[in-house]
């Protein structure tokens, strides 16, 4: 307790230090006087007197001192002088303090905000309650796309029934598409993008909503009145954050849709689920209405009971799968889950892709605040070499070692916050810019913000610099010889050489971390690069493709004949009137775009070879309209769709090549051809036989650095599509295209929204994101330590001529040239600097497995990257050493020995 | 200063001065200072000016307390008293003292009687 009260006194008397310390002058004013008076009553005169009360006090200064140490924190009160000292001394150099600085900044900015990323998209856990127990269940990766990742509504019901490893499981439908929601608000209807989730989604994920409610099971069932939710951003771009929203209702595709809350700004479906798309608006899925029959639309997320491991509920996963079946209705389709149902954390299957990329990221800020110590190190045993007289005059004045070595940290210490404080301005400008880079497909992205973990890791790394970078010449210093020093005037004996020493280790080891950042981002360059000559199957400049709105609704029609024709009799006006639009070269539609969405139908084989028992599930269906290929660039052998092929022709298909040759291996088709020869899902049925008419090339349709994989095409005439996407390659910019095309799309139908003309390259670009962004974050990052390393050479070399001034003034009066002086330090530094680039190129081969990974159709040992590397560091070092070299060069014997 | 005086215990001021405030009441620094030696018959080696850190620690840890007055003379000091927990305080420390003096005492008697044995 009285230790406590002391302590918190100690505290107290640090801030009211002048007006103690005035109370003590005079206390001891008055002891003075007492004892002085008592003397003169014994009849001391004043003066005497006065003099003994002294000698009994016993040094008024020491009383001073002992008071304050024991009444404050003596510390407290050394830091406080430190500091005066500190800021004084830095403001009387401003160059050194400024350049200190921002080399500081920009190395602690990267990092702070490269540990945002990485905090939010790898440590910690999802922004969701209890987010550990939360796992992704679907199937190990097939050829078939989205159709074999998700799950009908029978598959589901059962899972959710018998698993008995979780609280819950919910999911969402996979195949929303982006614009598929018309909001109608009298004039032009607005397209938005809205996912479909099972009753209990927001419950299982425990999200409140800001304002309203959830869903509830009755939201789902059949004929429910329709309701939404709508996301904060889209609540307050199109609804003006009317704080009322909740109960009304809005024209929704035509029918009355009634808001019944708003999602939380912390929830963004899109940053979680769909990374680099944004969602709008959230519906309830109706389980037992038509989904029942569109089979694998679901995918499942679940939240495993507190006490169950990954592996219970994977073994639980293995018990259940023989149950589901993809519909009741057919018993034989009961079991096609076996093996193929999968929980996984959550949190891996959202972020676990990036986990390698975020790791070379974060070595590579690391590196760059290595090579910014080593920097500042250099700058301050330059600056304390300058200096080393007055601290050999404080050593001999009583200083300890310990208390320079403190003085010096100080001194770090107020350098790096300085830098830490520019760093976490430049950090949250860095961390806003990313938050706002909707396009790129990457997971959290929108959530990104400076938290009080990464706060907490600016202090942590901007005094662990401190220390680095202090500590080296502090110590230095400090050992320095007293007598040594005080005697030595001119900069160039005994001590300096060990500094020569060390300033070389600097050189070597910045240029060796430069090294291993170039090359790291050489390797993603070149990767990137090859990335972008892939031959897609498709070419993407110069063409562009909008969702077209239709109504192909026939009322009555029993066998869809009609419903068939009036669809294609709308689509024929759409292509013959976009079609003679000016610069349109071709045009084309189908249900679903490359690199988006897909679907599976099942493994169409060869008619009359007996199926194996085991086939590898089938080729991605599109369903697309005559013109198509032309218009998306796809070459094709055979012949393309026609409008006269209809319900009452014979079904016709196209394939890609792969599955061509896939389906080859077990036919025995003349010249291995498979134009002519028919294929079924179904061979009890001859209405089920699919003549192949033609081959078409192998188009990337989920990632453009993955293998392509196979795809089969229906004709619009024949299969029911899903939407319609126009596509329209033009002569033209795309862009210049778009107003005429939605004209015209609305004067066919007054209902057309205005939905997005997105060129088709825009949709490569966004597969390529995640890439590009990587890349070019990691060439900023090797560019940024590539500048700085430059910087320290150039500071090492310079001081170096500085201090060897007398030396070549010594040589050149001996005969040396002005050109064998220049060379002389290119040489040196390029000796230094190979030496490093040696070391980094070692370092990088060894750990060229950490980026294997991430590069693509690249070596982490390409020779051209290192080399070419190499020797783009060895022209920057001989750069940095020319200009010292120069100066070294012009020096004139005359002045530089008169100068000693 | 004369070499047989006594130096002083580490903490040993503390207790001397709360023993001075609680035999005296309102005291200033000089007169503690003073009735110490006095009271010492000046055996004790004491920088008078080493009281003010003793007295700034009392204070704080809430033993003691002061106020600024005037003194017989009409000249103005800092007085110092004792407070009710520096009294509890006095006690204890008091208390110890003669345990840790008469451990010391049969200690050294025990070592005479043996080097006579």
């Amino acid at each position: 307790m009285s230790r406590l009260r002391r302590n918190l006194g100690r505290i107290a008397a640090f801030f009211s230090r002048r007006r103690l310390d005035a109370d003590l002058e005079a206390e001891l004013a008055a002891h003075i006087d007492f004892a002085t008076e008592e003397g003169m009553q014994r009849g001391l005169p004043l003066a005497v007197a006065r003099r003994q009360a002294l000698i009994q006090f016993g040094g008024l200064q020491q009383a001073r001192e002992q008071q304050r140490e024991a009444r404050g924190f003596m510390n407290i009160d050394i830091l406080m002088q430190d500091l005066k000292y500190t800021l004084r001394t830095l403001g009387r150099d401003p160059g050194f303090t400024t350049v200190a600085i921002v080399i500081l900044a920009l190395a602690l900015g990267a990092n702070i905000a490269v540990f945002s990323v990485v905090n939010q998209l790898m440590l910690r856990p999802l922004p969701f309650a209890s987010a550990q127990q939360l796992v992704w269940i679907a199937p190990p990766p097939t050829k078939c796309g989205l159709s074999c990742a998700t799950y009908s509504t029978d598959a589901y019901d059962e899972f959710r029934v018998n698993s008995r490893s979780y609280q819950d499981v919910t999911g969402y439908f996979a195949f929303s598409s982006a614009d598929n929601l018309s909001l109608n608000l009298g004039s032009a209807p607005i397209t938005a993008t809205s996912i479909d989730v099972i009753a209990n989604f927001f419950q299982l994920l425990g999200i409140q909503p800001a304002i309203g409610r959830t869903f509830t099971p009755d939201d789902a069932r059949n004929g429910a009145s329709p309701v939404i939710l709508l996301s904060d951003a889209w609540w307050r771009r199109q609804f003006n954050a009317d704080p009322n929203i909740v109960g009304k209702a809005f024209d929704i595709d035509g029918k009355q849709t009634t808001v019944i809350g708003v999602l939380p700004a912390s929830f963004d479906f899109g940053a979680v689920f769909a990374p680099g798309t944004k969602v709008d608006a959230i519906t309830p899925l109706n389980l037992y209405g038509p989904p029942r029959d569109w089979g694998n639309i679901i995918t499942l997320i679940g939240r495993l009971k507190p006490a169950i491991s990954l592996e219970q509920a994977r073994q639980d996963a293995v018990r259940v799968a023989p149950t589901m079946c993809w519909n009741n209705k057919y018993p034989q389709s009961c079991g096609s889950y076996k093996d193929s149902v999968v929980p996984v954390p959550l949190k891996d299957y959202i972020t676990g892709k990036l986990r390698r990329s975020l790791v070379v990221l974060w070595a590579a800020v690391g590196a760059i605040l290595l090579i910014a110590c080593v920097n500042l190190s250099n700058l301050l045993l330059v600056r304390s070499a300058a200096r080393s007289k007055e601290f050999a005059m404080r050593g001999a004045l009583g200083a300890t070692r310990a208390r320079i070595v403190r003085q010096l940290l100080t001194e770090s210490l107020v350098l790096s916050s300085a830098g830490a404080l520019f760093g976490l301005l430049l950090a949250i400008s860095l961390i806003t810019w990313l938050a706002h880079q909707g396009a790129v497909a990457l997971p959290l992205l929108s959530t990104l913000h400076i938290d009080g973990a990464a706060l907490g890791w600016t202090v942590l790394i901007a005094v662990g610099a401190a220390a680095l970078f202090g500590l080296v010449p502090g110590l230095r210093m400090a050992g320095g010889n007293l007598h040594e020093t005080l005697k030595d005037s001119s900069a160039g004996s005994g001590q300096s050489r060990k500094h020569e020493r060390l300033r070389s280790i600097f050189v070597v080891s910045e240029v060796a971390l430069a090294c291993m950042l170039l090359v790291g981002a050489g390797l993603l360059l070149r990767s990137f690069m090859h990335v972008l000559d892939v031959d897609l199957g498709f070419q993407p400049e110069r063409s562009a493709a909008i969702k077209v709105d239709y109504d192909d609704n026939v009322p009555g029609d029993k066998t869809g004949d009609l419903t068939t024709q009036k669809r294609s009799a709308i689509l024929q006006q759409v292509l013959a009137r976009v079609g003679a639009l000016p610069g349109v070269e071709a045009v084309g539609i189908v249900d679903f775009l490359p690199l988006g969405q897909n679907r599976a139908w099942g493994t169409p084989f060869p008619k009359g070879v007996k199926r194996p028992d085991k086939l590898d599930t089938g080729p991605l269906v599109y369903v697309a309209t005559p013109g198509y290929f032309r218009a998306m660039g796809t070459r094709l052998r055979g012949r393309d769709f026609t409008w006269s092929d209809g319900p009452h022709t014979p079904n016709v298909v196209l394939i890609s090549a792969a599955y061509a040759r896939f389906l080859a291996s077990f036919a025995h088709w003349t010249n291995n051809d498979p134009i002519g020869q028919i294929i079924t899902s179904d061979p009890s049925d001859s209405k089920n036989d699919l003549h192949i008419i033609g081959v078409v090339d192998d188009v990337h349709e989920e990632t453009v650095d993955g293998e392509a994989g196979w795809q089969i095409y229906y004709p619009t005439t024949q299969a029911s599509p899903a939407g319609a996407k126009l596509v329209i390659r033009t002569t033209l910019p795309p862009a210049t295209l778009a107003t005429s095309v939605i004209r015209t799309l609305r004067d066919i139908n007054p209902k057309q929204p205005l939905a997005e003309f997105r060129p088709i390259q825009s949709l490569v670009d966004h597969a390529n994101s995640p890439r590009r962004f990587f890349m070019l974050l990691v060439a900023a990052f090797a560019t940024l330590g590539l500048l700085l390393a430059a910087l320290g050479i150039y500071g090492v070399i310079s001081y170096s001529v500085t201090r060897r001034t007398t030396e070549i003034g010594i040589r050149m009066a001996l005969g040396a040239t002005a050109s064998y002086v220049e060379r002389q330090v290119i040489f040196n530094t390029l000796r230094l600097a190979f030496i490093g680039v040696c070391l980094g190129a070692a370092a990088s081969l060894a750990s060229a497995r950490l980026m294997a990974s991430l590069l693509f159709d690249t070596s982490p040992w390409d020779a051209a990257t290192y080399f070419a590397m190499a020797f783009a560091l060895l022209a920057i070092a001989a750069l940095s050493g020319y200009i010292p070299a120069r100066r070294a060069a012009r020096i004139s014997p005359l002045v530089a020995l008169r100068a000693s | 200063m004369s070499p047989d005086r006594l130096d002083l215990l580490q903490g040993t001021l503390d207790l001397m001065v709360l023993q001075t405030l609680a035999a005296m009441g309102s005291v200033h620094g000089y007169g503690i200072a003073r009735r110490i030696e006095q009271v010492s018959g000046n055996q004790v080696l004491l920088n008078q000016g080493t009281i003010y850190a003793a007295l700034v620690r009392l204070e704080q840890s809430g033993w003691i307390s002061s106020a600024w007055g005037t003194s017989g003379n009409n000249r103005k000091a800092k007085f110092y008293s004792i407070t009710k927990a520096g009294r509890r305080r006095l006690a204890d420390e008091a208390h110890d003292w003669e345990r840790l003096s008469s451990v010391m005492n049969s200690l050294f008697s025990m070592k005479k009687g043996h080097e006579t044995a």
